[in-house]
């Protein structure tokens, strides 16, 4: 490793310019003409639409378009889609309800788009909005998935009868059915896992530019993903043929999943930039994001893990229901599915696994990928009910899972995954010394002699990142590969440009990039540049999300690298009269090993572009691409352990200790890891005891709508985290990477719950466990 | 927010004259105003700025009378020395108000006119009987606070002052939202010759109040201890999704035992 290789704690090169103010997001943008947008959203949860009168709005100081659903329909402008087919388990294919960007006949959701306002100036653009008329006859609302799917309930979309959307299953229903009767024990549990609103810190925003001049689109927007959005605006909403349509996707702040979605603004706006004859920007304040944000999780399951009389399980049964919202946003139908079932095996082998997954529209802002998309689900249900098998059968929760830990490589389960390598015992153990798990009980004695109640509970999660093999997506329904591409640029004087279809919003790619160029070719990462996020500059890409960059991303950039270094070698040893075999690259020079002949890299890349004495027959320049496609996903996996002490007077829960152990294969800047991982408990411990999204249930009113009553975690919230690795490296890709994004907020919360109701003696216990709630069922428990 | 005139008041005669005017608006600190225009619930035509009047800011001590002039902000109070050594429970309640940056804009003033029923200051001036001075009268705390948001403050009134005599013992207790930090529950005591008094903030529903079930069992014996299985009603306590009435009733004993602990400490 050198001092800016693989494996450095590199200070990432991109924070300069972050925290002095020098980032440029989308609202930063600028173009000459460029005009305001605000939209009218609909206040109602369920509406029709009964009229839209724009005239008073048009005539408003400064106004220069009042544009409607009707107007953009009449365009050709495409309805919204989910990108990924999921099939019911009868064979029909999932019922998908038109979702126009600009509502026509009907509003589904408080927060829905009506009526796109353009004006000199956001504040003309606002007050004209107020003076948009819509005739709205109010209906009735439904908000949650057990209500949404009673026979009374108010119908949300006609081609999804009964608001069902699809209604799924996976694994061996008859294995599992057998397991369940011949078991020594079935623990049984009802799980919810509440619904999350991503909050990232820059809200979304997007400026659409349609230059008349060259018939031409630019959009500027907040995506992970910027030609995914490109590539869907261009197949299915008919905006423009992709050479006829830039996406820009510069400084983006956080995304957590919101931003992967095309949303209605980002159509919108390009649309009614052609329409207008300007360019038109719109920035969400902070309560757009919280209504129409693509939502997180919202699940509510049925649980039965079976066990033999030795306490290894035979078999799990789980029923789903999840809220999708009010339309399905973009990948909104992996995420419950393919995402969420596929990791039910947890770390452990089971035998017979089979769930049943329905999904169900509903008045709520639609319900995407956010942080871990299907995985925190999944090790929440499966690591809450191992706990509290431990507990029910009177064994130590850690031995419980040890017996039953997956512990040959690799693992076929029986929901598709294969898992390739792991070694879950030594997670465990590293996470048990680290927690000082043995001593805990005295801990537990002396908070009681305080008043206090201590509690302990772990969680040792699985996911799936490496997103994924496209062969295999592509047989699950998914209508796109996820494969990523690469094209490494060498400067006639040496230094690099990596252009990569990876977006980096937060995740630091324009340093832990860098470090892998470095640690090829020698070269300091300051005189690499990452280039991502512009559809105009990067051939193609499938963006960042699911802990994807590294496993992914970063493997074309490996596969170009290779290329790149090989046609280098072969000028080297031209240049030198030496054979290709015997080159080596070090410390920024080509040598001939054994010899003290070298060319420095700087003038090998010289030689290539001033091309005077190159091998016979080879091209100039130094320039290479790649695609890389995964041949599985990869698994990182992990035991966290949770501390607490709860003050039965309040119910307030202060955590002690959390403790992060994990395998995320090879790592390139444990410090950056350090920070995905701190980022992700954070948000797991907010989801266990601070964040939820709640609607009134009549008025399909979101009333978590700002920071008044969403409660984002805070500093003073969290303790200092202990984290640690035990690496195990991945065998599926070149650089044996696992990927970390997500595990935080995967594995904790169900450490935060097990401990909690260790602490209070009472398992009937919803996230966020709120100090209101913990005092409940601390009081429950007694009567 | 929509466009507002804006007028920088130099005496509390010109701020009133103003206040005649159009649907104006006094502006002290704006830790609730301004955030409210922001999002368009407020709209006043006219805004007239109390901060820079002379004489509107600042704390006399005399003895245990103290006075804090309307637009002392938060930070000033709980910095104020000559305050502390009567009546630390009252710099220790300003420290705890907000965040940094609103305890170095909001004011007393500002805080009691608004009468957000989450507001720790009315909790004191109820338990303390303080008075409230306006630039036409004064006013017992006790008539001061009439609902949510709602107070004795007629058009144009202005809240000049705040007046109390130091208890001999006094302290606060708050649990905040999870959310928005403000007290869900706040519990002010004190004790002076008068008795007990006991004011809660942050969970009536008609705003602050006094627990006589809390006073009454601290005239008995100001402790802690005399606390041990006192309950209070939850019938008139507010309930939403942080805190059921049951739950706030509950924090209400527990604070103010809380609260009792610091007073004797």
């Amino acid at each position: 490793m050198g001092i800016e290789g693989i494996g450095a704690r590199v200070a990432r090169k991109e924070d300069k310019r972050f925290i002095t103010g020098g980032g440029r997001y989308t609202d930063d943008m600028v173009v000459p003409g460029m005009k305001h947008a605000v939209f009218v959203r609909s206040p109602h949860a369920h509406a029709d639409i009964k009229g839209i009168d724009v005239a008073a709005a048009k005539a408003m100081p400064g106004v220069i378009a009042a544009l409607t659903g009707k107007e953009l329909k009449a365009d050709g402008v495409g309805n919204l889609i989910c990108g990924w087919m999921i099939h019911s388990k009868d064979g029909t294919p999932m019922k998908m309800g038109a979702w126009s960007p600009l509502a026509v006949d009907r509003v589904r959701y408080v927060g829905d788009a009506v009526v796109i306002v353009i004006a000199d100036t956001k504040a003309q653009a606002r007050d004209a909005a107020e003076a948009v008329e819509v005739t709205y006859e109010e209906l009735k609302a439904v908000t949650d998935v057990v209500s949404a799917l009673k026979s009374d309930a108010p119908q949300l979309h006609p081609e999804a009868d009964g608001n069902l959307i699809f209604d799924w299953e996976i694994g061996d229903s008859k294995a599992t059915d057998e397991a369940l009767a011949k078991a020594a024990h079935i623990t049984k549990m009802h799980i919810i896992n509440n619904r999350l609103v991503p909050n990232a810190m820059e809200p979304r925003a997007t400026l659409g530019h349609y230059d008349k001049a060259e018939d031409h689109y630019t959009c500027w927007t907040t995506s992970q993903n910027p030609h995914v959005a490109r590539l869907v605006m261009s197949a299915f909403y008919n905006i423009a043929p992709e050479n006829k349509l830039r996406v820009i996707a510069p400084d983006v702040g956080g995304g957590f999943g919101s931003k992967i979605f095309i949303y209605p603004e980002e159509v919108v706006c390009l649309w009614a930039s052609k329409k207008s004859g300007v360019p038109v920007k719109w920035v969400a304040d902070r309560t757009e994001s919280f209504l129409t944000d693509a939502h997180g999780r919202d699940h509510v399951s049925e649980v039965q893990m079976a066990f033999d009389k030795d306490n290894h399980i035979i078999g799990l049964k789980v029923d789903t229901i999840a809220n999708l919202g009010a339309y399905m946003s973009l990948f909104s139908s992996s995420v419950p599915t393919y995402l969420y079932a596929t990791l039910l095996s947890g770390q452990y082998n089971i035998p017979a696994i089979h769930a049943n997954v329905r999904t169900v529209y509903t008045n709520t802002a639609p319900v995407d990928a956010y942080r871990g998309a299907g995985r925190p689900e999944a090790t929440y249900l499966v690591e809450r009910t191992m706990e509290t098998a431990a507990r029910e059968l009177g064994v130590s929760p850690a031995d419980l899972r040890r017996q039953n830990f997956v512990t040959q490589f690799p693992h076929q389960t029986p929901v598709i995954m294969a898992y390739d390598a792991g070694d879950y015992a030594a997670s465990l153990d590293a996470a048990m010394k680290a927690s000082d798990y043995a001593g805990f009980e005295e801990r537990r004695a002396a908070a009681k002699k305080n008043g206090k109640l201590r509690g302990i509970g772990m969680s040792n999660y699985i996911e799936a990142c490496g997103i994924a093999p496209s062969a295999a997506v592509g047989s699950l329904g998914a209508g796109v590969g996820l494969w990523e591409s690469a094209e490494v640029r060498v400067n006639a004087v040496g230094t690099i440009e990596v252009l990569t279809g990876s977006h980096s919003h937060g995740q630091g790619h324009e340093t832990t990039f860098a470090q892998l160029v470095n640690q090829r070719f020698g070269v300091p990462i300051d005189s690499v540049s990452i280039v991502h996020g512009d559809t105009d500059k990067v051939q193609m890409g499938m963006g960042t999300y699911g802990s994807r960059s590294g496993a992914v991303g970063m493997s074309a950039i490996v596969k170009a690298l290779d290329k790149v270094e090989s046609k280098a070698k072969k000028i080297a040893a031209h240049l030198m009269e030496a054979d290709e075999g015997d080159i080596v690259i070090e410390n920024g020079e080509l040598k001939v090993a054994g010899t003290d002949k070298t060319v420095p890299w700087f003038q090998l890349a010289l030689a290539a572009y001033t091309a005077h004495n190159l091998p016979a027959g080879m091209e100039p320049g130094l320039k290479e691409t790649a695609f890389y496609d995964p041949s599985n996903f990869t698994f990182p996996a992990g035991c966290y352990i949770c501390e607490v002490e709860i003050d039965p007077g309040t119910g307030v829960t202060e955590i002690i200790q959390f403790v992060a152990a994990d395998d995320f294969g090879n790592i390139i800047n444990p410090m950056i890891v350090e920070g995905q991982v701190h980022g992700g408990i954070a948000q797991g411990i907010g989801q266990a005891m601070l964040e939820g999204a709640y609607y009134d249930a009549e008025s399909g009113q979101l009333i978590t709508a700002s920071y008044m009553d969403y409660t984002m975690p805070r500093a003073d919230d969290l303790p200092s985290f202990q984290v640690s690795t035990s690496n195990t490296p991945c065998p599926g890709n070149p650089l044996g990477i696992k990927g970390c994004g997500e595990a935080g907020a995967i594995g904790s919360p169900p450490a935060v719950i097990n401990a909690i109701t260790d602490a209070i003696g009472n398992n009937d216990l919803l996230m966020p466990a709120t100090p209101q709630r913990v005092w409940a069922a601390i009081n429950a428990a007694k009567h | 927010m929509y466009s507002v005139n804006y007028h920088r008041a130099k005496s509390v005669s010109e701020a009133a004259k103003l206040a005649g005017e159009g649907d104006a608006k006094y502006l002290s600190g704006g830790m609730t105003l301004i955030p409210a225009m922001k999002t368009r619930l407020a709209a006043p035509s006219d805004l007239i700025d109390l901060t820079h009047i002379d004489g509107l800011s600042g704390i006399t001590v005399s003895g245990k009378s103290v006075t804090i002039a309307a637009a002392t902000t938060h930070f000033d109070v709980s910095k104020s020395d000559a305050l502390r050594a009567v009546c630390p429970a009252m710099t220790d309640l300003a420290s705890h108000i907000g965040d940094p940056h609103v305890r170095h804009r909001g004011t007393i003033g500002g805080s009691v006119a608004n009468n957000d029923p989450a507001a720790d200051y009315p909790a004191a001036l109820v338990a303390m009987d303080a008075t409230v001075v306006t630039d036409r009268r004064e006013i017992a705390a006790a008539d001061f606070f009439t609902g949510l948001f709602e107070t004795a403050l007629e058009d144009g009134e202005m809240i000049t002052a705040v007046k109390f005599t130091a208890p001999e013992q006094a302290g606060y207790e708050k649990f905040r939202n999870p959310a928005s930090r403000y007290a869900m529950v706040g519990v002010f005591v004190a004790k002076s010759g008068g008795g007990v008094k006991v004011a809660v903030t942050g969970a009536g529903d008609s705003g602050v109040f006094r627990s006589s079930e809390i006073e009454s069992a601290l005239s008995n014996s100001f402790s802690p201890s005399a606390l041990d299985g006192v309950t209070v009603p939850s019938d008139s306590l507010m309930g939403d999704m942080h805190a059921s009435p049951e739950y706030r009733a509950n924090l209400v004993v527990v604070m103010a035992k809380r609260a009792v602990a610091k007073a004797v400490a």
